[in-house]
């Protein structure tokens, strides 16, 4: 595929990972997160790490949109799913996320809710359209590369007459969730750079990452989502370390620009506003770090329209998502990890996506380890 | 679910909807995130959503460095 395959040739890959291993100073460590539930996969997939010396550490961050979801934005949505009247759609990754005591949207579905996997907000309107009798709710997640979708669903709508459709909305914005990191470094990982989300920047640009750059004084390269992206933005995190240089680099030279998709930003600023506080899993509560619809659509909100009060749930005890999210612990040592836990039957939300950090670990990562082991 | 594909622009189509080819497969999607569209353009495809255009002069310029820095280390 164009855009792809000399994207992963293992050639050029292993030219990249000399370099990675002439530059890097074997004096010190590099710990590097990889916000993007994109660039994890990745990552596991290619086996990148294995190029990697030993003193560079990926560390996964919380990007995934999926992992990121607290329970009680799951209950909710199971409340809605049970009114009779309701068609939930939502993306296929959402079917199998745990709720409280066990429930995901699949088993709701299996009991007879009428929950539909859709591929985009188009297929919902679709739905809307021609089940006029159903009150249809997307329950919408995500970063800002799903959020513009979401907004046009919301205006084709409106210009539709739709009056039976409705978001149930979720959308969580990427700064605050890096800077909650930064301003928590303390508790155990000390980040040296961060690799920039790919497809959330072609939308928001290379801009707000300033900020962290300078505040936090801390190097961000934004990559694409094949492998040599990754490793290309590797070496170039490693050279701002040792340079002692912290600005915000462009890797996806051919997909974003500085200031990003300004008819994205302006469908987004139309539709939505700022919600005080949101709650993130494994992050707790973030200030001004996600989005709800504005008052002008109140009626195509479904929090407002089914008047649903806010569910705080807490997850399995025994589920180390959080502190995996925050970068503080890795899969493997979780104890649930490959025995009660698999993606077939998920204990948390790192386990659901193919972008989670257990479930990429669990498809690419153990084998990797088990090799490593078996060679030491 | 933040996996997005490049697509090539097929056929422009009413109420800002094109025709795109993934690898050969044909897909209906949305263009209203983009403007001044041309047939035979890569965009990057999210959700059914073309988010951005590929940049064909960029990425040859990005493939070029990944190859020189090869190049350094290994001659
Ligand atoms: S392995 Fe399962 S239970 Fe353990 S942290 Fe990952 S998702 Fe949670």
């Amino acid at each position: 595929m164009k855009y792809v395959d000399e994207y992963r040739d293992g050639k050029l890959a292993r030219g990249v990972a000399a370099a990675i291993a002439r530059d890097s100073d074997p004096a010190r460590n590099y710990a590097l997160m990889e916000f993007c539930g994109g660039h994890t996969h990745a990552i596991s997939r290619y086996g990148l790490e294995d190029l990697l010396p030993g003193n560079v550490r990926m560390v996964h961050g919380p990007g995934c949109p999926v992992c990121v979801l607290p329970v009680g934005r799951i209950d909710m949505a199971l409340q809605l799913a049970a009114k009779p009247n309701v068609t939930l759609c939502c993306y296929g990754d959402l079917m199998r996320v745990p709720g409280s005591r066990g429930n995901s949207l699949l088993r709701a579905k299996a009991a007879g809710a009428d929950i539909r996997m859709v591929y985009s907000t188009l297929d919902a309107l679709v739905i809307a359209e021609a089940e006029p009798s159903r009150d249809v709710v997307f329950f919408a997640i995500g970063f800002e590369t799903t959020t513009p979708p979401t907004a046009l669903s919301i205006r084709l709508a409106l210009k539709r007459d739709l009056g039976n459709f409705s978001v149930f909305c979720n959308h969580v914005l990427t700064p605050s969730a890096i800077e909650r990191i930064l301003a928590c470094d303390s508790d155990g990982v000390r980040i040296d750079g961060f690799v920039g989300p790919a497809h959330v920047s072609t939308v928001i640009g290379t801009a707000p990452f300033r900020r962290f750059a300078q505040d936090f004084a801390k190097p961000v390269v934004v990559a694409g989502f094949e492998p040599l992206d990754v490793m290309q933005a590797i070496l170039m995190l490693i050279r701002q370390v040792n340079d002692g240089r912290h600005e915000v680099e462009n890797q996806y030279i051919r997909a974003v620009t500085e200031h990003g998709n300004r008819i994205a930003q302006a469908e987004v600023a139309d539709i939505f506003e700022l919600r005080e506080n949101f709650e993130w899993r494994g992050l707790g509560q973030l200030p001004d770090s996600a989005l709800r619809l504005k008052d002008a659509y109140a009626g195509f909100d479904a929090e407002r329209r089914f008047a649903l009060d806010d569910i705080s749930a807490s997850d399995n005890p025994a589920c180390e998502c959080g502190a995996i999210l925050r970068g503080v612990k890795r899969p493997a040592e979780c104890r649930l990890f490959g025995t009660v836990c698999t993606p077939e039957t998920p204990m948390g939300s790192c386990m659901v996506s193919s972008e989670g950090a257990c479930a990429a670990h669990w498809s690419y990562g153990r084998f990797r380890d088990h090799a490593r082991r078996k060679t030491a | 679910m933040c996996l997005a594909i490049p697509a090539e622009v097929i056929e422009l189509l009413p109420d800002q909807m094109a025709r795109v080819s993934v690898d050969g497969v044909g897909k209906l999607v949305s263009v209203a995130l983009l403007d001044e569209l041309a047939i035979g353009d890569y965009v990057v495809l999210h959700v059914g959503f073309a988010l951005t255009r590929i940049d064909p002069e960029e990425a040859r310029r990005t493939l070029a460095l990944l190859g020189q820095l090869g190049a350094e280390v290994l001659a």
